[in-house]
C-alpha cells in the first residue's frame, strides 16, 4: 500500500513550472538559497519516515524572515505548494516533500534569541534543537520538560508542528502545555502572532490549534517556551515482572496511591532483551516485562515516595525491584530504555516504529491482540511502551529486502492502529499523523468530523498549498480504502468535492 | 474498570439539542448557549434564543486510576468535583464557579482557571477530548480519553474559551490529578517590590507552591505537595497560619476586594512573569489585587480602556473588563490584530457559517 502523494486521491496539484517558479523566486527574494539541481535535492528527500522518498522540486533554506514572507507569497500567487521542515527527524513523513512543491527548509533559522530567568522563558528561532534549550536554561537551574527521544537533533519548530512528547508527559504535558507564544507567517506572506508572554491571550485559541498541525496552517518563525525549575532529584525503581498483565495493572495501582512519577516506562521481553544485548543496563532478561519508575521532585518527597512506590509493586507481584544507587546507574537503567529502538535495530534489518494510544485499562487486551497480529502476520513485535500515559510503541521488525515484508509490516501495523482507536484510544500519541498514518485517520474519524477538519485548513489556507496531502485525508481517500462507514451504498456529502 | 456512577438526574438530551442547532441553522436565527448562566458577566450580551444544556448532564466514564473523566456539559461543576473528592482527585485548574448552577460547560467555554493556574495549568490544558454538535447538528469527537493524542487539528482546546462561538459543547474528556497529600497557606507582610522579588526567586526553585497572591502589604501563598515537602518549606518560609478558605473567596470573587459596593469597573490584568508594577495614573496600591503570582491581576479602575489596554500591551499581555458600571461592555476583550481578526473571522465562517453560535460573544460582527 504505497502512500506517496496521488493526485487522483489526495486532490490535484498545480501544473508548475520549475524553471519558472526558480527564476521568479530568484527575482522575488534576492540572497535566498535554492537549490534545484539533483545532487542537492538529494539529501532532503524524506524525513525520519525513510521508507519513503520524493525528490521536491525546489529547496529553499531561508536566512531572514523577510525570504520567508517574500517566498510566502510568491508561492501563494504561483500556486506552488509549500512542505516546511525542521530538522528532519520526524517519523511520520509529515515533511516529505512533494515533486510539485517547494521544501522550504528552517534549519538556518537556529539561534536563541533570549533566555529570561525570572520569567523563565526562552524565545527561539524554530531551527533550535530541543536539547539546547535545556543545556542555554541549565545556568538557571532551569529546563525545557518536553523531550523527545530525538532530543538531540530534532528542532523545537517541528516539536511544536508535531506537538512532540517524550517520557515526561504524564507529569510535565506535551509541547502544547510549555508553548506560550508563536510567530507564524501565513501562506499569504502575513505576520501573525499567536499566544503571549502572559499566561493568556484575547480571543480563540489559536496557538492550540496550531500546535500539532503539521506546517498545515503556516509556518512558524519563532517560539516562547515555558521554563520550568530542574526537579531537586530523580530517582528510579525497576520492577520485574513474570507477566505482562501483571506490569501494566502495577501501573494503575502507582497512579490509585496518588503518585503521578516523572517517567512511568514499560518493556516486554524482546525489548528488554535487545535493550540488554546492546547497552548492557543490567535489565533482567527472564523478565516478561520490566517497569521503570522515575520519581522526581524535592528530595523528601521522592523518598517516600519512593517508599510508596516500592510497596505498591511488592503487592503487585513484581519479581524484583531495584532502586538505581547513584546518578551514574540512573543512566544505566535509562539507557537501555533511551536505546530501545537503536537496540531493537540490531536485531533486524529494518524496524517499524507504531505510536497508538490507548486507555491504560485497555493493555492487556491490546498485548494479546498485537502478539495475535505477530503470529498471523509471521512478524515479531517488540513492546516498548510510555505507560504512566497510554502511548505504545509497538516495534515491528522486519527485512526491507524480502518481497512484501515492508507491505506485511505496513499492514500489521495499520491494524495495531486500528485495535488502538477500538478500544477508545487514538492512532498518533506524538509522532504525528504525517503521510504515514493518513489511512487510519479514515478509522478514527468519520467523514462529517473530517469535514470539519477541512473547513479549519479552509479557514487559514483555502487553497492547500501547505503540506498539501498531510494530516488529514480526503474523503475520496477513505472511500478508496473502504475504511469509511458508507451507508446505502451512498458516501456522505456526495456534494463536496473528490479531490 | 471504568466507574460510572449513574445519578437519578443522568440524561442524554444531545439528540434534542441537535435538533434544535439543526432547526435554528435553517432558519439562520441566533442561539445564546446557557449552562448555568453564572458566566454571563464575562463576554459581550448575546442576541438569540436561549440554549440551555443544563438537562444534558451526568459523568459518562470516570476510571480514577485512569486519571481521566468524562462529563456531560450541563453537568453541575460542583457535582463533578464532589465525585472527584471521593476518590481522591481534583481538577487541576481550579475553576471559578461564580454561582452554585455553574457547568463544566460553562468552564470549559470561559477557559476560566483558579490560583493554581500557574504552576498546574489552565482549563485548556486538563481538556484531552470533546464532544461538540456542529452548525450542521451533528454529533462530532474530537480528541478523546487518552493523555496523548495528535491525531488530526486540536479542535477540543480550540474551543475552549471560544464561549460556544464555534459548536456547541456536548461532552468533555478532562485529565485530573491526585489531591495533594499535604497542604499549608500562609500569610507574610511584606511590600509589594519585595514579594515581587521573592516570586522571582522561588519561581526558579521547585519549591511545592500552589498558589501566590498579593494584596495590601501581604504576601499570600500556599504550599501544597508531599508532606515532608510542605512541612520543610513552611519551616523555610515562616509567616502566619492562612485558612484554606482564603483560596476559595480569591477564586470566586467574594474578597472584600471584588464587592458590588464598590462602583468602579473590575479588570483583569494578564501580564507575563515579573512584570513590574504599571505606572497608571490614578491608580493606587490598593485597587490591585495580585494573583497567580502576578502574572493575573486584578483592578477597580474606571481608566479608560485604551490607556490601561496600552500600558498592558507594552508588557506583553492583555487586559480585560469583566464589570463596569455601565453594565455589558461594548468591548469587554482586547481588540486583535488585524490578521489575527482576519483568521478568527474565517474559522467563524467556516465553523458556524450561519452566525447561529452566540455570536458576537467574544467580539461584534464574530
Amino acid at each position: 500500500m504505497n502512500i506517496l502523494y496521488d493526485e487522483r486521491l489526495d486532490g490535484e496539484l498545480p501544473q508548475i513550472d520549475k524553471a519558472e517558479v526558480l527564476t521568479d523566486l530568484q527575482q522575488s527574494a534576492p540572497g535566498l538559497t535554492l537549490l534545484h539541481r539533483e545532487e542537492d535535492l538529494r539529501p532532503f528527500e524524506c524525513d525520519g519516515l525513510s521508507a519513503y522518498r520524493v525528490l521536491p522540486m525546489l529547496v529553499a533554506l531561508p536566512e531572514t524572515l523577510e525570504q520567508v514572507e517574500s517566498l510566502m507569497k510568491r508561492c501563494h500567487a504561483l500556486g506552488v505548494p509549500v512542505v516546511t521542515r525542521g530538522a528532519g527527524t520526524g517519523l511520520s513523513g509529515g515533511a516529505l516533500p512533494l515533486e510539485k512543491g517547494v521544501l522550504l527548509v528552517m534549519s538556518r533559522f537556529n539561534r536563541i534569541l533570549d533566555v529570561d530567568p525570572d520569567a523563565r522563558i526562552a524565545r527561539l528561532q524554530p531551527g533550535v534543537r530541543n536539547l539546547a534549550i535545556s543545556e542555554a536554561a541549565a545556568p538557571y537551574g532551569l529546563y525545557y520538560a518536553p523531550d523527545p527521544s530525538s532530543q538531540i537533533a530534532c528542532s523545537i519548530g517541528g516539536n511544536v508542528a508535531e506537538n512532540a512528547g517524550g517520557v515526561h508527559c504524564l507529569k510535565y504535558g506535551l509541547t502544547v502545555h510549555n508553548v506560550m507564544k508563536v510567530e507564524v507567517i501565513t501562506i499569504e506572506g502575513e505576520r501573525m502572532t499567536l499566544g503571549s508572554e502572559a499566561l493568556d491571550a484575547p480571543g480563540l485559541d489559536l496557538l492550540a490549534l496550531f500546535t500539532g498541525s503539521e506546517g498545515m496552517l503556516g509556518v512558524i518563525t519563532e517560539i516562547t517556551v515555558k521554563l520550568l525549575p530542574k526537579p531537586e532529584t530523580a530517582k528510579v525503581l525497576m520492577a520485574s515482572f513474570d507477566d505482562v498483565e501483571k506490569a501494566g495493572r502495577a501501573v494503575g495501582d502507582i497512579i490509585a496511591a496518588g503518585i503521578i512519577p516523572g517517567g512511568l516506562e514499560m518493556m516486554d521481553k524482546l525489548a528488554i532483551r535487545a535493550a540488554e544485548d546492546f547497552v548492557k543496563a543490567g535489565y533482567p532478561v527472564d523478565a516478561e516485562a520490566i517497569l521503570l519508575c522515575e520519581l522526581d521532585g524535592v528530595e523528601a518527597d521522592v523518598d517516600d515516595d519512593c517508599a510508596t512506590v516500592r510497596t505498591v509493586l511488592e503487592k503487585a507481584g513484581a519479581t524484583g525491584i531495584q532502586q538505581a544507587r547513584n546518578e551514574a546507574e540512573r543512566a544505566t537503567f535509562w539507557a537501555g530504555r533511551k536505546n530501545a529502538f537503536p537496540a531493537v535495530g540490531r536485531m533486524s534489518p529494518d524496524y517499524y516504529c507504531m505510536d497508538g494510544t490507548i486507555p491504560r485499562r485497555e493493555l492487556p487486551r491490546v498485548l494479546k491482540g498485537i502478539a495475535d497480529f505477530s503470529n498471523e502476520y509471521g512478524l515479531k513485535v517488540a513492546n516498548v511502551f510510555h505507560a504512566g500515559d497510554g502511548n505504545m510503541h509497538p516495534l515491528i521488525l522486519f527485512d526491507a529486502n524480502q518481497p512484501g515484508e515492508l507491505e506485511k509490516a505496513e499492514e500489521l501495523g495499520g491494524k495495531i492502529l486500528e485495535l488502538c482507536v477500538e478500544v477508545g484510544g487514538s492512532i498518533t500519541g506524538e509522532h504525528g499523523v504525517g503521510r504515514e498514518k493518513i489511512n487510519q485517520m479514515c478509522a478514527q474519524f468519520d467523514p462529517g468530523e473530517l469535514t470539519t477538519f477541512h473547513a479549519i485548513k479552509a479557514a487559514f489556507d483555502p487553497k492547500r498549498l501547505l503540506n498539501p496531502g498531510k494530516n488529514i485525508p480526503t474523503l475520496a481517500r477513505c472511500a478508496e480504502f473502504g475504511a469509511m462507514h458508507v451507508h446505502n451504498n451512498q458516501l456522505p456529502h456526495p456534494e463536496l468535492p473528490r479531490f | 474498570m471504568a466507574q460510572t456512577r449513574p445519578q437519578a438526574t443522568d440524561q442524554d438530551i444531545s439528540q434534542a439539542l441537535g435538533e434544535r442547532v439543526r432547526q435554528a441553522t435553517a432558519e439562520g436565527s441566533p442561539l445564546r448557549i446557557v449552562g448555568g448562566d453564572t458566566k454571563a458577566f464575562y463576554g459581550r450580551a448575546v442576541n438569540g434564543e436561549p440554549l440551555s444544556t443544563r438537562e444534558h448532564r451526568g459523568i459518562t466514564t470516570y476510571d480514577p486510576v485512569e486519571l481521566i473523566v468524562s462529563v456531560r456539559s450541563g453537568t453541575p461543576l460542583a457535582e463533578l468535583e464532589a465525585t472527584l473528592a471521593e476518590n481522591s482527585q481534583i481538577l487541576g485548574c481550579e475553576p471559578p464557579h461564580f454561582g452554585t448552577n455553574a457547568t463544566v460547560g460553562g468552564m470549559v467555554a470561559t477557559g476560566l482557571s483558579g490560583p493554581r493556574r500557574p504552576w498546574a495549568g489552565s482549563v485548556r490544558d486538563f481538556v484531552l477530548g470533546i464532544r461538540m454538535i456542529t452548525h450542521e447538528g451533528r454529533q462530532q469527537r474530537f480528541g478523546g480519553e487518552v493523555m496523548k493524542n495528535v491525531a488530526g487539528y486540536d479542535l477540543s482546546r480550540l474551543m475552549v474559551g471560544a464561549q460556544g462561538t464555534l459548536g456547541l459543547i456536548t461532552e468533555v474528556s478532562l485529565k485530573v490529578l491526585p489531591k495533594p497529600g499535604a497542604s499549608h497557606s500562609l500569610r507574610l507582610e511584606m511590600p509589594l517590590a519585595e514579594a515581587q522579588a521573592r516570586l522571582a526567586e522561588w519561581g526558579r526553585q521547585p519549591l511545592p507552591i500552589t498558589a501566590a497572591a498579593w494584596h495590601a502589604g501581604a504576601l499570600y501563598l500556599r504550599l501544597e505537595g508531599g508532606p515532608s515537602s510542605v512541612a520543610a518549606t513552611r519551616e523555610r518560609l515562616g509567616g502566619d497560619e492562612l485558612d484554606a478558605e482564603f483560596w476559595t473567596s480569591l477564586r470566586e470573587h467574594t474578597l472584600e476586594f471584588f464587592s458590588g459596593e464598590d462602583s468602579r469597573a473590575l479588570w483583569r490584568l494578564s501580564l507575563p512573569h515579573n512584570t513590574p508594577s504599571l505606572a497608571l495614573d490614578g491608580v493606587a496600591e490598593a485597587d490591585l489585587l495580585h494573583d497567580w503570582a502576578g502574572t493575573q491581576r486584578w483592578l477597580r479602575s474606571d481608566l479608560d480602556a485604551d490607556t490601561l489596554r496600552e500600558a498592558c500591551a507594552r508588557a506583553g499581555g492583555h487586559a480585560t473588563c469583566l464589570r463596569s458600571r455601565q453594565g455589558p461592555q461594548a468591548d469587554p476583550f482586547m481588540p486583535l490584530e488585524p490578521v489575527v481578526a482576519k483568521y478568527h473571522r474565517n474559522l467563524k465562517t467556516q465553523l458556524d457559517p450561519q452566525g447561529i453560535f452566540n455570536p458576537g460573544r467574544l467580539y461584534a460582527e464574530r
